[in-house]
């Protein structure tokens, strides 16, 4: 009889063999049982957003009542989380879905997200320049190699490459298109090797450090 | 020499200053640089221009408003294509806040190409679970999608009475700020033996050569370059080819900073070898 972790295990092996199975026979029944599979896992995922914003409030939360450094900001982001969710469920209402032209959610996700998602992403490129200028040094062979090999790729992937010489974006695509993805393929290979391995122990009840 | 060494402290907002600066004067000065596309945004290109009048281009949108830059340009100079080809799209949405990005190049293109909803295009919008989901459209659409985006049935429209799965779809192009497109080559490439192109940040476009070198995808088209190449092909340069002076410079800057920093370094090594020869 299946007792204690027995029967996470006998799930784990059964719901495994059942996707392996319909993978490779996506026809009757497995192609069905696939489906259903997949969709429980949606409703799954889906359930794990509410983990998500419990923690991610509940700590801000704690920081406010707390008075912690930086409090001020864990508010705005409590305010600001509560008032998207309101509108958007107010908006959602009122017009069928949030993102309606006229919806004050259509206002947030305009003049809030957009230009708060294109800011953190353009930061970026203010970090890498100050990191490179402080980090990317020659300090043996490899190193040089590898500030060699950057160099010629970020001049190679702009135009201005095309205006230095027209051999450089030919030099730079070769350099993504063979050493490049040498590498990459050794690394891409050896990640779904482990995965596999790794999978494989999950299913066969080897690998059960999940259940603790 | 003592500036050099200066220069190994130099505060990082001078930096940045720098980076600033280098953005923003070439997209107000304007300056034009030649754009060469090259192979693998050429074959996306050309894919499209050799397929049949009428056929159905299906465009994921996996990305949010933080990749728009990069993914906005080729959003719309691809519709363009499409809609001088007289091609069909089909617009769904793996990333829910991509959505309205979508919607918003969609509508601007059709409106400016004369293209009618419902005939010529379709936007059938955001559903969760994108694994389930690319699985499913392999069977039939409709266990998905049964409404566009605007919750109108979608047997309502001319253009999807005989689409149901990717046997009716000719080209699936992804336009991609994260892993979806390892799951639309997975599925929808491995199973269902659909073509797919692919649209990649340029942060992310080295990780999927391997698929266009195999030939599980058709072409790649990586950042605003590709996007700029894409605008160049399609014979309307746009916001990425005005975006290549900026990049072209801050890469140029980054570069000079690289350079100056390894100067800084070995004279400050010198330095302290001297000192510890003494």
């Amino acid at each position: 009889m299946l007792k204690g972790k027995g029967i996470p295990i006998f799930i784990t092996f059964l719901v495994g063999m059942i996707m392996i199975v319909s993978f490779f026979i996506p026809h009757k029944p497995f192609g069905d049982i696939e489906k259903i599979s997949l969709n429980w896992y949606s409703i799954i995922a889906g359930f794990t957003m509410l983990l998500g914003v419990d923690s991610l409030i509940g700590m801000h939360f704690r920081k406010v009542k707390r008075k912690d450094e930086n409090w001020f900001f864990s508010l705005v982001l409590i305010f600001g989380f509560v008032a998207t969710v309101v509108v958007g469920i107010i908006e959602t209402v009122r017009f069928g879905t949030a993102f309606d032209d006229k919806s004050y959610f259509t206002y947030i996700y305009n003049y809030f997200i957009v230009p708060l998602q294109t800011t953190m992403f353009s930061l970026l490129a203010f970090f890498i320049a100050s990191a490179a200028y402080r980090a990317f040094r020659a300090r043996n062979f490899d190193a040089t190699l590898l500030l060699i090999t950057a160099i010629i790729v970020m001049l190679g992937r702009v135009p201005l490459g095309e205006q230095i010489s027209p051999y450089l974006p030919k030099f730079t695509e070769w350099i993504m298109q063979v050493p490049q993805m040498a590498a990459k393929r050794g690394i891409g290979l050896g990640i779904s090797l482990g995965a596999l391995g790794v999978s494989i122990r999950i299913i066969l009840g080897i690998e059960r450090s999940y259940l603790s | 020499m003592n500036i050099f060494l200066k220069l190994l402290k130099v505060d990082r907002r001078f930096i940045y200053i720098f980076i600033a600066i280098v953005v923003i004067l070439p997209l107000l000065l304007k300056p034009k640089f030649p754009v060469v596309p090259s192979q693998p945004v050429k074959d996306v290109y050309n894919y499209i221009e050799n397929l049949p009048e009428g056929s159905n281009v299906m465009i994921s949108i996996d990305y949010d408003a933080a990749s728009m830059p990069e993914q906005q340009p080729f959003l719309e100079a691809l519709l363009r294509q499409l809609f001088r080809n007289k091609l069909k799209p089909i617009l769904i949405v793996q990333w829910q806040l991509g959505a309205p990005l979508g919607t918003m190049g969609l509508e601007k293109i059709a409106k400016e190409m004369g293209a009618k909803y419902g005939v010529d295009y379709i936007n059938l919008g955001y559903r969760p679970g994108y694994v389930a989901q690319i699985v499913g459209i392999g069977k039939e659409i409709r266990d998905y999608f049964k409404v566009d985006y605007r919750n109108v049935p979608l047997d309502s429209f001319p253009m999807m009475k005989n689409v149901h799965n990717y046997n009716d779809i000719a080209l699936l192009v992804g336009l991609e700020a994260g892993a979806t497109y390892l799951v639309w080559i997975e599925y929808a490439g491995g199973r269902f033996k659909q073509k797919i192109a692919l649209a990649l940040n340029a942060v992310s476009a080295p990780d999927a050569y391997y698929f266009y070198q195999s030939g599980q995808i058709v072409g790649l088209v990586g950042g605003m370059k590709g996007a700029a190449e894409y605008e160049v092909l399609v014979g309307k340069p746009d916001l990425a080819v005005a975006g290549m002076a900026s990049q072209s410079y801050s890469h140029l800057v980054i570069i000079l900073f690289i350079i100056l920093g390894n100067i800084a370094y070995f004279i400050e090594k010198r330095t302290k070898s001297k000192e510890g020869g003494k």
